[in-house]
């Protein structure tokens, strides 16, 4: 039996207030995601499951009751307190996927102030740009983050506290630096959990689009009873599964279904902190008899390539449901985890800015391989015309995703960017920015980004920001990034580039420029390939026609170029 | 002359590790599993053996398994004849 047996009937059926009885949620109550996923569960009388199963690289293996985990994140409440950490203060967690990750990020909200995760792997000008934005006040991270840290220190006066949790020595702290040894802090039995509301804000994921810096998404504590019910519709978590979501908490996947979802649910689930390898990461399914598993259509792409030889080594008999998120989760991978795993995938759509599933392949409904499914109960989800952002009821047509505001994890501001965040908002709905269109059985089929933002690896990257890092280089004189099709990533970077005079092109020339923007804003970022081009096509007023360049490098059409300014 | 073992580990280190990093990287240190390494950046270290041996990797052999310590690039390496 699924957690839902019909998705007509709880269509029907589904209410948010219900949800918010279900958690024991009334209007103007306390509501802290903290001791939601914490004291709250051990009150239910699961204090002694485990809530975290945590594995590195090296197979060592540490685990936390919900128990444990209520004193840590208690304890870790009362350090920041006593350090001098206000409710509403930014606090960065910038780690790998250790567990001081997790249970900092409960800590944090349990003392009221917002966590703000960022992705370990972000150079010094991604980490400096987004802790300048949200005038951080602290950032948790480990000693091997720590140079990255060093380097922007002297521009961050507003970055008060720099916490280290695997640092033992003392003596060689510098400025600002404090060691937070989680095992032995004060075990707190008793903390006093600020009193956040519905609307106190919670957690600020930042996000990327065409043009401009990354924008702070800003959710509040009332997005759990969003992300508690979707975990338990559409991934179908039910107590006694074990569950692996191999998203990294820098992303919001990784907050919202690999930290409050789960653990609003009282569910046991395992973290992987290691690279990915095929063999890697079957040996820790069958290790932990993992039964849910949500991931992402890259990395199961990148099973896919690796075949099915290193599959039959192991024993994955425990899953039971599979999950995927982040991109477009193509039919045959959808086929070709039925073959080998005896099930399908099942996507789910949503981003930064929705905090939760939007729309879901639910368990109990038929998966059409390729598509995205049909909306989460009790939200309005259409399409709306490309130009006139009018919503339209048409089958087989193409336009934007749009949601009628009002579900529980909306995000409610852009950090310190009200105009951006009104845009997002037109004739009543919230538009994605995602291209799809709907079939005569109401499921979703995703087509493209309506913008120039590139999506790899289910991860959303600017092309302004990469352009901009891209002319600090001191060969570069001009330059476009695009998304460029790939197999296993969807999309990766792609740069077109044009030298400035006294500059060859070469390879290794090339590979400087890649190695410049891996470590000044993220591998993600790094261009996987680079074009040497004369000059770059631009519009008479001198911007730069990125589309003009997407389209020759997807073979599409070019569209109206009346308005370039030069021939390519 | 330097060994095709030594110079992969020098730019290794040189270009994954940040300055101030301490952390030791040897030739069985564990590089995509272990965190040094991600899939996106291998590429990088993809086209940085391309480039100084003038060969070419075919992406089936470009597996996160074979650039997972400096030993198994060495042994991939053997595999186009630099030795």
């Amino acid at each position: 039996m699924h957690n839902i047996s019909s998705y007509e009937e709880t269509i029907e059926n589904f209410s948010w207030k219900s949800v918010e009885e279900e958690l024991g949620y009334k209007p103007g109550d306390t509501i802290n995601i903290g001791e939601y996923c914490t004291d709250r569960i051990c009150r239910l009388g699961m204090g002694k499951r485990k809530a975290l199963i945590w594995q590195d690289h090296s197979g060592n293996v540490k685990t936390w009751t919900f128990d444990q985990m209520r004193i840590d994140t208690n304890s870790i409440a009362w350090y920041l307190e006593n350090m001098g950490i206000k409710p509403g203060d930014r606090v960065c967690l910038f780690m790998d996927k250790v567990p001081e990750l997790y249970l900092g990020f409960l800590g944090i909200l349990k003392m009221g102030a917002i966590v703000q995760p960022l992705f370990s792997a972000f150079g010094t000008e991604s980490l400096e740009t987004r802790l300048e934005d949200a005038k951080t006040t602290a950032i948790i991270t480990q000693k091997k983050h720590l140079p990255k840290i060093r380097n922007i220190l002297k521009d961050t006066e507003y970055l008060k506290y720099i916490i280290i949790v695997d640092q033992t020595d003392e003596l060689h702290l510098k400025d600002r630096e404090h060691i937070l040894d989680v095992e032995n802090l004060p075990k707190l039995d008793h903390y006093h959990i600020y009193k956040s509301t519905a609307e106190t804000p919670s957690v600020l994921h930042y996000t990327s689009g065409t043009t401009g810096k990354p924008k702070g998404a800003q959710h509040v504590h009332y997005s759990i009873i969003s992300q508690y019910i979707t975990t338990k519709y559409s991934l179908d978590l039910k107590e006694d599964d074990i569950y692996w979501c191999t998203a990294d908490p820098g992303w919001v996947t990784g907050t919202s279904y690999g930290i409050i979802g789960p653990w609003s649910n009282g569910i046991t689930q395992c973290v992987l902190d290691s690279g990915f390898t095929a063999e890697g990461w079957y040996s820790f399914i069958e290790k932990h008899k993992i039964t849910v598993w949500y991931t992402a259509p890259t990395a199961i792409r990148a099973l896919m390539k690796e075949g099915e030889e290193v599959i039959k080594k192991h024993d994955l008999s425990s899953l039971r449901f599979l999950a995927s998120i982040g991109e477009p989760l193509n039919a045959e991978a959808v086929l070709w985890s039925d073959k080998v795993f005896g099930m399908k995938f099942h996507d789910t759509y949503w981003q930064t800015e929705t905090g939760s599933m939007v729309i879901s392949n639910y368990p109990c409904m038929k998966v059409k391989p390729g598509s995205m499914g049909k909306p989460f109960p009790g939200m309005e989800v259409g399409l709306v015309d490309i130009n006139t952002h009018e919503y339209f009821d048409k089958k087989g047509v193409v336009g934007i995703i749009a949601v009628k505001p009002g579900w529980p994890a909306m995000f409610r501001a852009y950090w310190n960017k009200k105009e951006t965040y009104d845009q997002k908002f037109v004739n009543g709905w919230y538009l994605c920015g995602d291209r799809a269109s709907i079939d005569e059985d109401g499921y979703f089929w995703f087509v493209g980004r309506d913008d120039d933002v590139i999506n790899t690896a289910g991860h959303l990257v600017g092309p302004f920001e990469i352009e901009s890092a891209l002319l600090e280089h001191p060969a570069v004189a001009e330059s476009a990034a695009i998304g460029k099709p790939d197999q296993i990533n969807m999309e990766v970077v792609k740069a077109f580039i044009a030298l400035k005079p006294g500059f060859e092109q070469n390879k290794m020339l090339e590979l400087e420029i890649m190695n410049f923007i891996r470590k000044k804003l993220s591998p993600l970022a790094m261009p996987q390939e680079i074009e040497f081009v004369k000059s770059l096509p631009k519009t008479r007023s001198g911007k730069i026609m990125r589309r003009v360049l997407k389209a020759k490098e997807w073979g599409e059409e070019i569209g109206d170029i009346s308005t370039l300014e030069n021939d390519m | 002359m330097e060994n095709v073992k030594d110079i992969v580990l020098d730019y290794v280190k040189q270009e994954y590790l940040e300055d101030g990093d301490d952390r030791e990287i040897k030739y069985d240190t564990a590089l995509i599993t272990g965190g040094f390494v991600d899939s996106f950046s291998m590429v990088s270290l993809k086209v940085f053996l391309e480039t100084k041996y003038n060969i070419s990797i075919p992406d089936d052999k470009a597996t996160p398994e074979a650039f997972d310590s400096v030993n198994n690039i060495v042994d991939l390496l053997k595999g186009f004849g630099v030795n």
